[in-house]
């Protein structure tokens, strides 16, 4: 690995649970529905997180345990098939049903593979039923795709044909143009996981080629191995140089000819570097911390400081899968110090020693900077922006400038005070 | 267990955090799990807190499970105190602390600290966060003030001063809660009474020590601090008011509930009807198109009790529901109800109250921000009355809606969504130009009636199978359709459904024209 400094940290946390993945996965699979085997608290938390008030009905929803949840196990079970059979008598659209395991569902121990294996027999046919763990006490924020894409692994066909399968959930208009720009380059059978529609599962076999478009797919991507597949090592798809390595990470594992690649991308990334031009001058020399939360930290840190000219104060990420970071890490400027685990207010008095420019952070922790006079952005708009690819890395960049830009205008001179 | 898509309200540690971050110099520290540190950005989110909520999570995770949680949390019991320094310390759990058993409250009562501790035991899987901001106040109260002596106090009389009260109740996500604060000492100032403490929004732990300096508690939200009132009445023996200034006929009601606990005279003042705008408003000629307006209500309960009033009195309103999600307030909002001619509607199901408004095909609905999504879809038009808190409740501007202003405020919030009345008169006269299409209506109801009217042409085809099917049924002409259509359609639904019960009572097979006016004078619709 490169000169990077790798700090461990421990104590009170600020990150989402896992269950938050929930908000993005529902909208990609629109045939499935997220049941929540959880608390008032797990209800609460998509709702605040999703703003699902905007969803006349949402595809998910909380089974909230009750006092007589707790007192009988057995009840329990027979509890969630009751609520089940009630929500697909409601929803007989729904194709395949997650339930999510959450912390107080984890610490009674209910067995949520059971259940889902005796409904699955009782109704067979109607629909699929899966289970993973998006618990707090398992898992953080985007984690909780992981387990859901795991836990759908089993139901893939097998296939041999050679194929490249993009793992993680992109924006559709994102993925749609990499497939296209995968298609030019002559690999024409291009598939994702997850699908758009959770009964049109990719096939996998050892002919199947991974590219993972999200760094926080470690469980996935053992299991897809385990499945025979071969996951090409690669940066992640942010920024021009991300992406074209990537790009070019799973062409050379198709024996394309670089004289091929080469013709396709350089328009590409001549046309991108250009389009960086305004927003590397917002952001050149500029201090950013990045607060650990939704795993895209190390890329976003790579992608800023390498192309956009930023000065890395601290890399914040909830966990560090070395393996599957070690393209990235190899990348970072020398001495970067990425930090694991967080102990909030430590982290914190470090963002006010740095005096960063702008820092990436939680929801929670936003508008607190924001009083400080310090600009934010916030992580979980990572995961639902259309941010992957050579052709989207100005509007990545524009994510960061803008901020930047707005307390230019608002601010020239002073800081902000709130109550 | 429950199936929820959607609730009204959080947990009951959520209630506890709403009254930590209302004070001050307090800190509280949830055992919980990371996810649930979500809870910070309903403060800086919603209610765009500059600030972080004086809360330390625990933070507890699988691995930590097998060994010693209980020491975990008393090391961050121990950070929490060095670094924020507080005057008093809340101890709590979120729901999954609860199943693993770790007491932090007695934990932190044997570290020794200097400082009072509160020790709250909130359960999470029976109670909600109403409840649980509730109890924690009482909580806190309760600890702090449990040896002040019960000695009998000199009167404002005798000690020559002017009257003292404290304001209980408003919390941080409470419904406008820092404009009714600054509403309602106002108006105590002008009849010559002092405020005394405000909490928990504002307070300190030293602040709550000087609870008993005042004469009388006004309770402002009995949500949360009617268990408070009772408490320091049957303790401290200090009184307290239960009238809730919502609206002017309440603000009066209050202004001479506190005068006769003070046992001062009820100046004439109060009963001016210049105080609030609403009342000539509301008389004035252009409010007449608000005669008998149909409206539904839910919400919280202290909130739908005074709109129901306040529709009923003062704005000429017919209420054609009226509920709450707050099973602690059923008690009250069912006679409500039942004074009305209405059975209460007590749920937590968003949807049953979406159906409850179909059912009732009301003008105005009057409700949460979910009541705002559903009226939305039905095309209806709505005020937001109630918690839970949208980023929307949370103004920029001044508006209260306790006292004389938050009565004008009233007005305006409710009575905007709805067409004015010159607007309508003039729609009634114009209706057979070709500019106005069926069922227009003000901007707000975004679909301009169209939704519902397209659910009829969906229940006319639905009941026109029916009818096929049950041979038994009435069928409607196309000369019965075509009046029906001229019926506005927000109780056209209504009509329907009481002319097919009159055609069916009366054994007729059709229904034309001449049936739906039979039935309209059965039913002296
Ligand atoms: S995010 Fe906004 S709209 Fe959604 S539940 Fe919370 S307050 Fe309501
Ligand atoms: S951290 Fe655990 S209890 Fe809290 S919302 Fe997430 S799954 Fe539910």
């Amino acid at each position: 690995m490169s000169g990077a400094t790798l700090l461990k940290e421990s104590g009170p946390k600020e990150v989402f649970c896992g269950l938050t993945s929930i908000v993005w996965l529902h909208r990609r699979m629109p045939d499935a529905f997220f049941l929540v085997v959880g608390s008032r608290t797990c209800a609460h938390l998509i709702q605040s997180a999703a703003g699902v008030m905007i969803f006349a009905e949402p595809r998910f929803g909380t089974a909230i345990l009750e006092e007589r949840d707790l007192a009988g196990l057995a009840d329990a079970h027979d509890e969630l098939n009751r609520v089940v059979k009630n929500l697909l008598a409601r929803r007989p659209e729904i194709k395949t049903l997650f339930l999510v395991g959450s912390c107080p569902s984890e610490v009674i121990k209910i067995d949520l593979s059971r259940v889902a294996e005796n409904l699955n027999i009782e109704l067979k046919g109607q629909v699929t039923v899966l289970n993973y763990s998006g618990s707090g006490i398992e898992t953080t924020f985007t984690q909780g795709e992981d387990g859901a894409l795991k836990a759908l692994i089993p139901l893939m066909p097998k296939s041999d044909q050679k194929k490249l399968l993009l793992v993680g959930t992109l924006a559709n208009a994102v993925e749609d143009r990499l497939i296209s720009i995968f298609n030019r380059l002559g690999i024409d059978n291009v598939e994702s996981f997850p699908p758009r529609q959770s009964t049109e599962l990719p096939s996998i076999g050892p002919e199947t080629k991974v590219l993972l478009t999200q760094p926080y797919l470690t469980d996935t991507a053992r299991e897809l191995k385990n499945k025979g597949a071969e996951i090409i090592e690669a940066p992640f798809p942010l920024g021009v140089t991300g992406s074209t390595l990537w790009i070019q990470a799973a062409a050379n594992s198709f024996g394309i000819d670089k004289s091929i690649i080469d013709s396709i991308l350089n328009p590409l990334i001549s046309r991108a570097k250009k389009a960086l031009e305004p927003h590397v001058e917002k952001l050149s020399g500029k201090k950013l911390f990045l607060l650990p939360e939704s795993q895209l930290e190390i890329p976003l840190a790579r992608f800023l400081s390498n192309e956009c000219g930023m000065e890395i104060v601290e890399i914040g990420t909830p966990y560090l899968n070395r393996d599957l970071m070690k393209a990235e890490i190899d990348l970072l400027p020398p001495d970067c110090r990425i930090v694991e685990g967080q102990h909030v207010e430590k982290q914190l008095d470090r963002v006010r020693d740095s005096s960063p420019d702008l820092v990436v952070c939680g929801m929670g922790l936003a508008n607190p900077l924001e009083a400080e006079g310090i600009s934010t952005k916030w992580s979980i708009e990572m995961v639902f922006s259309p941010i992957h690819g050579i052709d989207q890395a100005s509007d990545l960049a524009e994510l960061f400038s803008r901020p930047l830009r707005r307390h230019d205008i608002l601010n020239p001179t002073k800081t902000l005070t709130s109550n | 267990m429950e199936l929820t898509l959607w609730t009204y309200e959080g947990p009951p540690h959520i209630g506890a955090m709403r009254i930590a971050t209302s004070m001050k110099k307090l800190h509280y520290v949830l055992h919980a799990p990371q996810g649930d540190t979500y809870a910070d950005l309903l403060f800086t989110m919603i209610e765009r807190r500059g600030s972080r909520p004086p809360v330390t999570y625990t933070t507890f995770q699988a691995r930590d499970l097998g060994g010693d949680t209980a020491e975990l949390v008393k090391g961050h019991i121990k950070e929490a105190v060095d670094r924020f320094n507080p005057e008093a310390l809340l101890v709590g759990e979120s729901c999954t602390a609860e199943l693993i058993q770790d007491q932090p409250g007695s934990l932190a009562k044997g570290m020794g600290f200097d400082i009072p501790i509160v020790s709250l035991e909130l359960p999470a899987y029976s109670k909600k966060e109403n409840w649980g901001g509730s109890e924690t106040f009482y909580q806190i109260v309760r600890t702090l003030l449990k040896d002040h002596s019960k000695e009998l106090k000199q009167t404002w009389q005798e000690e020559k001063r002017r009257p003292r009260v404290n304001l209980l109740g408003p919390t941080l996500l409470g419904f406008r809660c820092r404009d009714d604060v600054l509403e309602i000492q106002k108006l105590l100032g002008q009849y010559g009474i002092d405020v005394n403490v405000v909490a928990p929004l504002g307070a300190s732990p030293a602040d709550i020590l000087r609870i008993p300096n005042a004469d009388v508690n006004v309770c402002l939200y009995p949500e949360i601090a009617e268990s408070t009132c009772i408490w320091l009445e049957r303790n401290l023996n200090i009184p307290f008011t239960t009238t809730v200034p919502l609206g002017v006929g309440a603000t009066q009601d209050f202004l001479k509930e506190l005068h006769k606990v003070l046992e001062m005279e009820i100046p004439q003042s109060v009963n001016e009807s210049n105080n609030s705008k609403l009342t000539w408003y509301s008389n004035s000629v252009d409010s007449n198109y608000l005669t008998g307006k149909r409206v539904f209500i839910f919400g919280d309960g202290t909130h739908a009790l005074a709109a129901a009033r306040i529709a009923n009195e003062e704005l000429g309103f017919k209420v054609v529901g009226l509920g709450t999600y707050s099973r602690e307030m059923a008690r009250k909002v069912r006679p409500a109800a039942k004074a009305l001619g209405l059975e209460a509607l007590i749920t937590n199901d968003y949807l049953e109250v979406e159906d409850a408004i179909k059912e009732t095909s009301p003008e105005l609905v009057l409700g949460t921000q979910m009541e705002r999504h559903s009226a939305k879809r039905l095309g209806i038009p709505c005020a937001v009355i109630s918690t839970p808190m949208h980023v929307q409740d949370v103004p920029a501007r001044y508006s209260p809606q306790m006292g004389w202003e938050g009565a004008n405020v009233i007005f305006d919030d409710w009575v905007h969504p709805l067409m004015m009345g010159l607007e309508e008169h003039l729609i009634g006269m114009f209706k057979h130009d070709f500019e106005f299409v069926d069922g227009h209506q003000s901007h707000l109801g975004h679909l301009g009636g169209k939704g519902n009217q397209n659910t009829n042409k969906e229940a006319i085809k639905t009941n026109l199978q029916d009818s096929v099917i049950t041979d038994g049924d009435p069928i409607w002409t196309h000369e019965g359709e075509k009046e029906l259509s001229k019926i506005p359609f927000f109780v056209r639904g209504k009509v329907r459904r009481n002319t097919e019960n009159y055609a069916r009572q009366a054994g007729c097979r059709e229904i034309n024209e001449e049936t739906l006016y039979d039935a309209k004078a059965h039913y002296k619709a």
